[in-house]
């Protein structure tokens, strides 16, 4: 890896402190600062810098192994430890690629949709949402996760509800999010209560080892396996857990929809991960079961029906929000299969998706900010009003229904793989059938696009009106990199199978701790 | 039945846990949902204060005796006085590790989620404040119901 050896030494050392560290302390002197230019800058320089920290931690990783960060120099188990491995260094890449991508975008959109006067805080609560997702996923501390997991939850509704300004139903939404996310995040807490009372630490690898020596039978144990799993299932949008995200992502700013579309219910769904696979055992009885009843089935269950719901849905953000239940049910049916084959095709999809949904919500986002459009039916001749735009969503759409070519069919092809090495064929039918329905909810918004004219307004049909060169540069960036992963799925599907290593090693031992 | 009174403690924390989802489910007014959001939040505080007790068990506090059994100790030590700080420390946990101390770590974690719950309650109710001044009411029904009517009427034009 000859890139690595252009990072200084200090990035490469206290990485893993610096990406979490910097964004939450800048974060407090830009909710003070009084400049809103200033403030866009400082968020954008900062996801930028935690880009290259996340880069630098993500090859320092392929070519070293797992990095452990000892917070402060406390050792652990007694001190706070930051783990980076190959599970978790691919997300904390993604989140930050996604915020750079998404921080461009704001400067036109964020001055259309929030209040003036709001705006520099705005971004403050931007920052704080990106410390906490990189947070909980960096952190080898089980409490320091639920930490993070509120900070990011806590500016969440203050970013959501920052769409009242556009519709007022942003409140109603903000506040049924904040009602079950603040569910969500107690069940995760009560969790790591009995999983304490269980071991009596709270490191994650520790945590791992004295469960192995003794923890599979107690009661304790399991009771704190279920909180977690329905804690976490709450923040990821599980189906039927998932009735705080339509709302959430139809009425927030565009580029807070963005954002967390491609990376909130990723970084939930990698602690559920990282829990469910290192720090318990998945070859323990009950974990098995959950596994394939509960997390197969669900996400199988969230498939059909959030796809059905999606193409009853007007809204466009509906829509998506919608179609995204179902593709995280994509995800949580190829973690729920627990092989090797089944969790790189999750994580791959887990990946794509991010790029693609990033790439529509940035769309559609830029269609209200020129012509106001909420609705399917609005997006009449889009093709000839906003070409770039259209083609940008129809790029992403393509890959969101799984057309050969796009990296939405280079995630599905492996999790049909993985389905048809299980034996759960009617596994595959379901994938080919809920694609069927992605095309109709896809098709339906392209097929207003491209085939009727634009609306007249004063008897002319409306001019062409493109959206402005900082909103197209990060949505074809992302629509771009959907084509290439899924041209040239190498690097990205490499990275799947690293992270699916990791978690078919199972628990993590403190073998790799050094000095312990 | 007489292990339930001798857990009373976690029959209370699970009594009070379900009136306070139940709350939240049940009721339609925004206010009232976070009252039992916090009802269920605290029950979930005593679980982890109640988790950090030890039968028999101090509180986790240095005594007097204990510190000056500590500083005797020091004393001696008092020629290296870079050392003194963390000597009277280190002796004074020597001979407390004779008593039974309350564990309290759990106390501190759930401080922290005491502070997260503060944070929570502040923004939910300020989310209330400003659904009442965009809708004039907090009943959630009502609130639905001008939604729907002014998706009606957005149907229409």
């Amino acid at each position: 890896m000859g890139l690595l050896s252009y990072f200084p030494e200090w990035v490469l050392t206290h990485g893993p402190a610096l990406i979490v560290v910097l964004p939450l302390l800048l974060a407090v002197i830009t909710a003070l600062n009084p400049s809103e230019k200033l403030a866009w800058l400082t968020a954008w320089l900062t996801a930028l810098f935690c880009g290259v920290v996340a880069l630098g931690l993500l090859l320092q990783v392929i070519s070293h192994g797992a990095i452990d960060y000892a917070m402060g120099g406390w050792q652990p188990p007694i001190g706070i430890a930051y783990h980076v491995d190959a599970l978790n260094a691919p997300i904390l890449l993604l989140v930050c690629v996604i915020a750079i991508l998404v921080t461009l975008y704001a400067l036109p959109s964020v001055v259309a949709e929030v209040e003036p006067k709001k705006r520099a805080p705005f971004y403050a609560a931007f920052m704080l949402a990106f410390t906490g997702l990189l947070g909980m996923v960096v952190t080898g501390d089980a409490f320091n996760v639920f930490v993070f997991l509120e900070v990011s939850s806590i500016s969440t509704y203050v970013l959501v509800a920052m769409g009242a300004s556009r519709d007022r139903r942003a409140l109603t939404s903000a506040y049924n999010y904040l009602i079950l996310g603040s569910i969500g995040a107690t069940f995760f807490v009560i969790g790591l209560g009995f999983l304490y009372m269980q071991t009596g630490t709270l490191n994650m690898m520790d945590i791992a080892r004295v469960l192995q020596e003794g923890g599979v039978d107690s009661r304790v144990t399991q009771l704190a396996f279920a909180f977690i799993v329905i804690g976490l299932g709450l923040k990821l949008a599980m189906f039927p857990l998932h009735m705080w995200l339509p709302g959430a992502y139809a009425y927030a700013p565009s580029f807070v929809t963005a954002f967390l579309a491609a990376t909130a219910t990723k970084a939930a769904l990698y602690l559920l991960l990282r829990f469910v696979f290192t720090i318990f055992d998945p070859s323990w009885s009950f974990v098995t079961s959950a596994l394939m009843y509960l997390v197969a089935g669900l996400g199988i269950l969230g498939m059909i029906a959030a796809s059905l719901q999606a193409i009853f849905q007007n809204d466009i953000r509906r829509v998506l929000a919608f179609s995204s239940v179902a593709q995280v049910g994509y995800m949580l049916l190829g973690i729920g299969m627990a092989t090797t084959l089944g969790l790189t095709a999750g994580y791959l999809h887990m990946i794509n998706h991010a790029v693609m949904k990033g790439a529509l919500f940035l769309a559609v986002g830029a269609m209200w900010y020129r012509f106001g459009i909420t609705q399917v039916r609005d997006m009449r001749g889009l093709f000839k009003t906003m070409p770039w735009t259209m083609s940008a969503f129809t790029i992403a759409g393509l890959s969101l229904i799984g057309v050969p070519g796009t990296a939405g069919f280079v995630s599905k092809l492996a999790l049909v793989r993985a389905a048809a090495e299980n034996g759960w064929w009617w596994a595959v039918g379901v994938i080919v059938v809920t694609s069927v329905l992605a095309i109709i909810y896809i098709g339906r918004m392209i097929e207003q696009a491209f085939f009727y004219d634009p609306p007249l307004k004063d008897g002319v049909p409306l001019a062409k009106n493109e959206a402005p060169f900082m909103m197209l540069i990060p949505m074809w960036i992302l629509a771009i990199a959907g084509l290439w992963f899924g041209i040239d799925a190498e690097w990205t599907t490499s990275l799947a199978r690293s992270a699916a290593n990791v978690l078919s090693h199972g628990p993590i031992l403190p073998t790799t701790m050094g000095g312990h | 039945m007489s292990t339930i009174f001798e857990h009373y403690n976690y029959a209370i924390i699970i009594i009070l846990m379900m009136t306070g989802l139940y709350v939240v489910f049940a009721s339609g007014n925004m206010i009232k949902k976070l009252v039992g959001l916090s009802v269920f939040q605290t029950s979930v505080f005593l679980l982890y204060i109640s988790m950090g007790k030890i039968t028999g068990g101090q509180p986790p506090i240095l005594t007097k005796a204990d510190m000056e059994a500590g500083a005797k100790a020091a004393a001696s030590h008092a020629s290296d006085i870079s050392h003194g700080a963390a000597g009277v420390s280190e002796h004074a946990l020597q001979s407390a590790s004779e008593t039974i101390y309350s564990n309290p770590l759990p106390h501190v974690l759930i401080l922290t989620a005491i502070v997260v719950g503060v944070a929570t309650l502040a923004i939910g109710l300020a989310l209330v404040v400003r659904t009442r001044e965009a809708y004039g009411t907090i009943e959630e029904a009502e609130i639905d119901q001008l939604d729907y009517q002014r998706n009606q009427e957005g149907e229409g034009a």
